[in-house]
């Protein structure tokens, strides 16, 4: 790191955060990422990118998402005051479109034709089918056959909006397959294909860039905190998959050292039960999809089955960046149980009237635990980086929701 | 016994001097199960490989198409694993101390193992080389001087994109051999084409005096043959892997491209 006081330095020129990171792809993709780094340096200094590029996150994402006082659920819980990050209100019911505008508007400067993504709650992979109807790009969409099949609503979405949902059966049938899928197609297209992964994860320069691209999140999160409290908030908490909600709210606040910040991953059926998706908290340091980060993997490091009641979450590894920032412990990380997220997304709903996703119920479960100890001046920002419509079929199976 | 990395150096030498190109056979260490696995490779040099690339299994093999990531699904559910890859090595060199094996795999079971255990352990075992796919130049400090302090050749991968900006950083500390793939795309899916790999593989002798070895499209004789007349080997491995529950097929498959490959130059003269 350049600056040595500094959380938001990296990363390094080889695209490394500390051990984390880095370009681990085959040669054939060598040439092509290296491309994308130095198109998306230039594009980064570039008025003229960032003025499009705010254009179409005013006029048609809807950006600024609204910073919301939930006093309700504050009342509720009887401590800390809850301020929800509202970009589930974004165009497409996450904050997945905020990357792939940036995205996309790379590629056109890039001159590729055709669009690739994986996805794992579709999310990812209705915010890329959008992005290419609007631009007029023909879309190719990896998806496991799992999440097909617990995802329903956003593959008709996909489908809908033009899009090709190719369905993956190797591996597990997951998000984790269907980057191994993207990157295959990616290797064979590269010509004309520009990939927009999902998360910030992959090889560098993608951790940086769909960070770079999430942290209008954390940017207008801290203006319209200040502007409503004065000051800034004690606490920051999003969920964690790849983690790009997370490192969008995050890294705007990585210098300012009085605000602490949890990161919620998705402890599955219980962090002893083995059967979970927490990558820092149950894994170690290797090698995947491109960069070195937390995985679990076995002891002779085939990589391992996550598992999550959300499908965004269920992935076994997580940013690079993340693997940083929990190593210098400048972020906390956290988990919350299927059962515990499930509990969130019904205390969201029936005390604001907002149906989460199931990815930030998690986040919803973490606050609800740690609100009510906390004393009332204390303050907390959540970032409610999904919409709950996606999941309503799962939960009401899941509750025994009678029709 | 002679240090390992003179193995590669003297089956190439041995190749230019008979004045063919070599096959290398790709096979992956435990498929479909120990003892078949074991069998295959033992009985490759009989069946005419000259080179045998040992691939290690891994769980999200990204480079490579249906036929190798179903191999390495098999060879895991079947108990395999990098420690045996290695046990599975040294038995057949018990039987063979003169075929070059490389190696080839993904990085993360290497990396889990310990580079430097790994690759003292994989010299023990008997191996001359190793090809790691997702261990481009850029992030093979890690591993590449204890490959060197073993005595074991690091391959690098040059394929149809690496161009003449970028080729030096590839054979910048390449050994062996160099390896090129012949097409856009994972293994055993596109069909590599013989003029543009001629172009290419000339294009890269202007930059090296170490031997090419072709892969990645090769599936048959006659397309063994067809890239045999411009490189110093070529790498058959997808249509390989596709036969390892029948031992005996697969290695009735070698004989028929090692044929074809000592063939094809002849062929071409007359």
């Amino acid at each position: 790191m350049n600056q040595i006081n500094s959380f938001r330095a990296g990363p390094d020129e080889s695209g490394h955060f500390g051990l984390f990171g880095g370009r681990y792809v085959s040669e054939t993709l060598m040439p092509l990422i290296l491309e994308v780094e130095r198109a998306y340096m230039a594009a980064r200094k570039d008025p003229a990118f960032q003025k499009e590029l705010d254009y179409y996150l005013a006029h048609y994402v809807g950006r600024p998402s609204p910073l919301w006082f939930a006093e309700r659920l504050t009342k509720i819980l009887g401590g800390a005051k809850i301020y929800l990050k509202r970009d589930e209100l974004n165009h497409t019911g996450a904050h997945k479109i905020n990357s792939c505008m940036g995205q996309i508007l790379l590629a056109q400067r890039m001159g590729k034709r055709r669009i690739i993504a994986e996805t794992g709650a579709g999310q990812h992979g209705v915010a890329t089918a959008t992005v290419c109807a609007l631009f007029g790009l023909p879309c190719t969409v990896y998806m496991g056959a799992t999440d097909i099949a617990r995802q329903a609503p956003n593959v008709f979405r996909m489908k809908l909006l033009g899009a090709e949902v190719k369905p993956v059966t190797s591996g597990t049938a997951t998000l984790k397959d269907a980057m191994n899928e993207a990157l295959r197609d990616w290797v064979a297209n590269v010509e004309d294909t520009y990939y927009i992964i999902g998360t910030v994860a992959g090889p560098h320069p993608y951790p940086m860039m769909v960070r770079d691209f999430q942290s209008v999140i954390g940017k207008e999160a801290r203006e319209q905190f200040l502007a409503a409290e004065g000051k800034l908030p004690d606490k920051l908490v999003a969920c964690i998959g790849g983690g790009s909600n997370a490192m969008g709210l995050f890294h705007p606040f990585l210098d300012d050292r009085d605000v602490s910040m949890d990161a919620v991953e998705a402890a599955g059926l219980g962090l002893e039960s083995g059967k979970h998706a927490a990558s820092l908290q149950g894994g170690r340091p290797g090698v995947l999809h491109g960069n070195r980060t937390f995985l679990l993997m076995d002891e002779d490091g085939q990589i391992d089955e996550a598992h999550s009641i959300s499908a965004g979450l269920d992935y076994p590894g997580i940013g690079p960046e993340h693997s940083w920032l929990h190593d210098i412990k400048r972020v906390k990380y956290v988990a919350a149980t299927d059962d515990e997220a499930i509990e969130g997304f019904k205390l969201l709903s029936r005390t604001e009237g907002i149906l989460p996703a199931l990815e930030p119920a998690h986040a919803v479960a973490h606050v609800a635990r740690i609100a009510p100890a906390l004393p009332k001046d204390y303050t907390i920002v959540m970032n409610l980086c999904g919409r709950g419509d996606k999941d309503i079929f799962t939960i009401g199976e899941r509750l025994g929701v009678k029709l | 016994m002679s240090r390992p990395t003179a193995r590669i150096a003297a089956r190439f030498a041995a190749l230019a001097a008979e004045g063919r190109a070599g096959l290398v056979t790709y096979v992956m260490a435990g498929d479909p199960d120990a003892a078949r696995a074991q069998a295959i490779l033992d009985g490759l040099p009989a069946a005419g490989a000259d080179i045998i690339e040992l691939g290690l299994p891994f769980s999200d093999p990204m480079a490579d198409g249906p036929a190798v990531q179903a191999a390495a699904l098999r060879s895991l559910k079947a108990g395999g694993s990098t420690r045996k890859a290695l046990a599975q090595l040294a038995a057949f060199r018990k039987t063979d101390q003169t075929t070059p094996v490389v190696l080839m795999g993904y990085f993360n079971p290497i990396y889990i193992y310990g580079p430097e255990r790994f690759c003292r352990d994989a010299a023990a075992a008997g191996a001359d080389g190793l090809i790691v796919v997702d261990l481009p130049p850029e992030e093979d400090a890690e591993l590449r001087p204890f490959a060197q302090a073993a005595g074991l050749d690091l391959v690098r991968l040059a394929t149809p994109t690496t161009d003449d900006k970028r080729l030096p950083t590839v054979l910048s500390g390449a050994s062996g051999f160099l390896y090129y793939v012949a097409v856009l795309g994972v293994t055993g899916t596109r069909s590599a084409a013989a003029d543009q790999v001629a172009t290419a593989v000339a294009r890269i002798r202007r930059s090296t005096t170490l031997p090419i070895a072709v892969g990645f499209g090769i599936k048959d004789a006659p397309g063994a043959a067809a890239i045999a007349r411009h490189a110093d080997a070529c790498v058959v491995g997808s249509a390989l892997v596709a036969l390892s529950d029948k031992p005996t097929s697969l290695h009735g498959l070698v004989r028929d491209l090692a044929a074809a490959v000592r063939g094809a130059r002849t062929k071409q003269i007359a």
